[in-house]
């Protein structure tokens, strides 16, 4: 067992703290007020390989791995959790299920596309009724013999506004449940495909959130992505890997107001002497701190068996869990150890407080994620 | 065109904190980087590459440790890298160093060399200009910019005192080079990963062919006679923006430290 970085590893975190400390972090306040996507980022993060890391080169990827992945969006999270996302849903999301699950074909069409950053990507399965009940799918597809044709509504799409490549998520067969479920690969500027508002939220302000009205949307045989009727496991199966990005955005999230926090605690002062110097600020930063480290071994752990082609699905959601409670917690903990200037949009810590919550939700809920290790434990 | 650019590894100076109760330098837990000149060198012959194809090749004398120097100069998009390491070689003072160099160099051939103006951690400028006298070749220094006006002939912006000079210079030349020469590209992600499955050729004492007593502290006439320090300054930080919002900017930072 080495726990170890390898060089690799390390001259990727100076590149990737670089770029993030001069092309992410000063836009991350202003993208937030502004509501308003990074896209300048993501056409620079493009031709450095940043939106294809785990792919191999023979596809335009970064010929990386999922450890190293983690790695980059728990640095880009540590400045602006909007950017973390858009590369996470972009990568886990989109390009993953056509790597892991699509046809020779589907690989040369859309991953140099995607993995380069020409095309951003996104993945469509929560509905207006269906969101951690899954199976609920209303949106449908029917076998129109030359063609698959799609009707539905979906809501909250990560990266929608900007992305051209959607994984669309459908029911094909409804008395099958499940099984009647599968996914399709659907470009933006197909007819009868449209990206409806922009949602409006608390946090990850900047990140592209809208719902998809599809509305007799023509999509070709060849998009359909593995069999008829396996949809539901590679939506679950992508989620999976999805999780382990959110887990290292949410780690990114965590040790961003842990910098800020332990800057702020040095500087200011109170009674006289820093407020570092009272032991309730030591013991709390040292519990919080005791939890990145964990962290960030379970986010890494979790990477490096989805690497190996171990079983990584409860590793995904215990990662998950763990890292966004404890963003949520780390973030709450800042606010409060920064006082009023905590609460003020001067100050980072606020938005980061309100990007936390989210990763508690989205890519399965913290309700979710414990029936998932739950399920495995008591099987 | 061949293009070599000499590199160093070198402690981050703004990194480096200093012993109150002594006045040296602490240097544990100072990270290496490669010479901030070096980088704008390196730009500088990637650019070229971009624009007119050229193979760029990497050199650096320096322990095993220096190797990542190297590596992140593959990653930035260099094409090839030799590290000149042997125990011969340590010690050296600036004359030792372009000694080394230059012998490599004339091993590696070359249409076009660049090194940085100085390295922040002995400031002296000297070892370019001393590899240029080496092999006999002409030299323009405190270079930012640099054009091929046609195949062998570079014209080049010097920095000076008062402003800058153009020049014309036929090839082959030396170059030392400002940090200023232009933003460093970014190292790519597949750039690092192909930079650890690549090999970094390593050159010894007997590689180079070079005379021993010219080589490491032997081959070095520099003595220090003295050594002090300079005040301790934090590193500031530079903006570049309207006067509005630099007012802004100052009452933040004011704030941040509850000055106002």
């Amino acid at each position: 067992m080495d726990f170890s970085l390898t060089r690799e590893q390390e001259l990727f975190l100076q590149m990737i703290r670089e770029f993030t400390e001069k092309e992410v972090k000063p836009i991350a306040a202003e993208i937030d007020e502004q509501e308003r996507f990074p896209s300048e980022t993501v056409r620079k993060m493009g031709p450095l390989g940043i939106m294809g890391i785990p792919f191999p080169a023979e596809y335009g990827g970064a010929g990386s791995d999922n450890v190293l992945y983690s790695m980059c969006v728990e640095e880009l999270s540590r400045a602006c959790a909007t950017t973390g996302v858009a590369v996470s849903a972009h990568t886990s999301l989109c390009a993953a299920p056509i790597w892991e699950h699509g046809t020779e074909e589907q690989k040369r069409k859309y991953l140099p596309r995607l993995v380069s950053g020409e095309w951003l990507g996104a993945f469509a399965l929560t509905e207006p009724n269906a969101g951690t009940d899954a199976a609920g799918q209303q949106t449908t597809a029917v076998d129109m013999g030359d063609h698959w044709l799609l009707n539905g509504t979906k809501i909250f799409i990560t990266n929608a506004g900007a992305a051209e490549l959607f994984i669309i998520i459908a029911m094909t067969d409804k008395s099958q449940g499940m099984r009647g479920i599968s996914a399709f690969i659907v470009e933006r500027g197909y007819e009868g495909f449209e990206v409806g508002k922009e949602e409006r939220k608390l946090g990850i302000r900047g990140s592209s959130t809208c719902e998809l009205i599809i509305t007799d949307c023509r999509v070709p045989k060849e998009n359909l992505i593995g069999k008829v009727g396996k949809g539901f496991g590679i939506a679950m199966k992508t989620l999976d890997g999805g999780r382990i990005g959110i887990a290292a955005q949410a780690l990114g999230i965590a040790q961003g107001a842990m910098d800020e926090t332990v800057r702020y605690v040095k500087e200011r002062k109170q009674f006289g002497r820093p407020i570092a110097a009272f032991q309730n600020t030591q013991f709390q930063l040292a519990d919080l701190q005791t939890r990145i480290a964990a962290a960030r071994l379970m986010v890494r752990s979790a990477a490096w068996k989805k690497d190996r082609g171990l079983p990584y699905s409860v590793d995904a959601a215990m990662c998950k869990l763990f890292a966004s409670e404890l963003a949520m917690e780390m973030t709450v903990n800042a606010v409060q150890f920064h006082g009023g200037y905590g609460y003020s949009r001067e100050y980072p810590i606020e938005r980061m407080m309100r990007d936390a919550k989210i990763t508690e939700i989205y890519e399965g809920t913290s309700e979710v994620q414990r029936m998932v290790v739950a399920a495995e434990l008591l099987k | 065109m061949k293009i070599v650019v000499c590199i160093k590894q070198v402690p981050d100076t703004t990194e480096i904190r200093l012993d109150p109760a002594t006045g040296t330098m602490i240097r544990d837990g100072v990270p290496s980087i490669m010479n901030p000149d070096d980088k704008g060198g390196l730009e500088m012959a990637l650019r070229l590459k971009d624009e007119h194809g050229a193979e760029v090749t990497v050199v650096t004398m320096g322990p095993m440790q220096a190797d990542a120097v190297l590596r992140e100069a593959l990653a930035m998009g260099a094409d090839r890298a030799v590290l000149l390491t042997d125990r011969k070689f340590a010690g050296a003072d600036t004359l030792a160093t372009s000694n080394t160099l230059a012998g490599a160099l004339r091993l590696l051939g070359y249409d076009l060399i660049i090194t940085g103006r100085q390295a922040i951690d002995g400031d002296t400028a000297q070892v370019g200009p001393q590899v240029a006298e080496h092999l006999d070749l002409p030299q323009v220094t405190y270079v930012e910019q640099a054009r091929l006006s046609d195949d062998n002939t570079l014209t080049v912006r010097a920095s000076t005192e008062e402003g800058y000079r153009m020049l014309e210079v036929g090839l082959p030349c030396v170059l030392t080079v400002l940090v200023t020469a232009g933003k460093a590209r970014y190292m790519s992600v597949r750039g690092i990963v192909e930079a650890f499955r690549r090999e970094v050729e390593i050159w010894d004492s007997a590689r180079i062919g070079a005379e021993e007593s010219k080589l490491g502290l032997g081959g070095s006439p520099t003595r220090v006679a003295k050594s002090f320090t300079r005040g301790a300054k934090a590193a500031g930080q530079l903006y570049e923006v309207e006067p509005t919002e630099a007012v802004e900017i100052i009452v933040a930072k004011l704030r941040e430290k509850f000055i106002i």
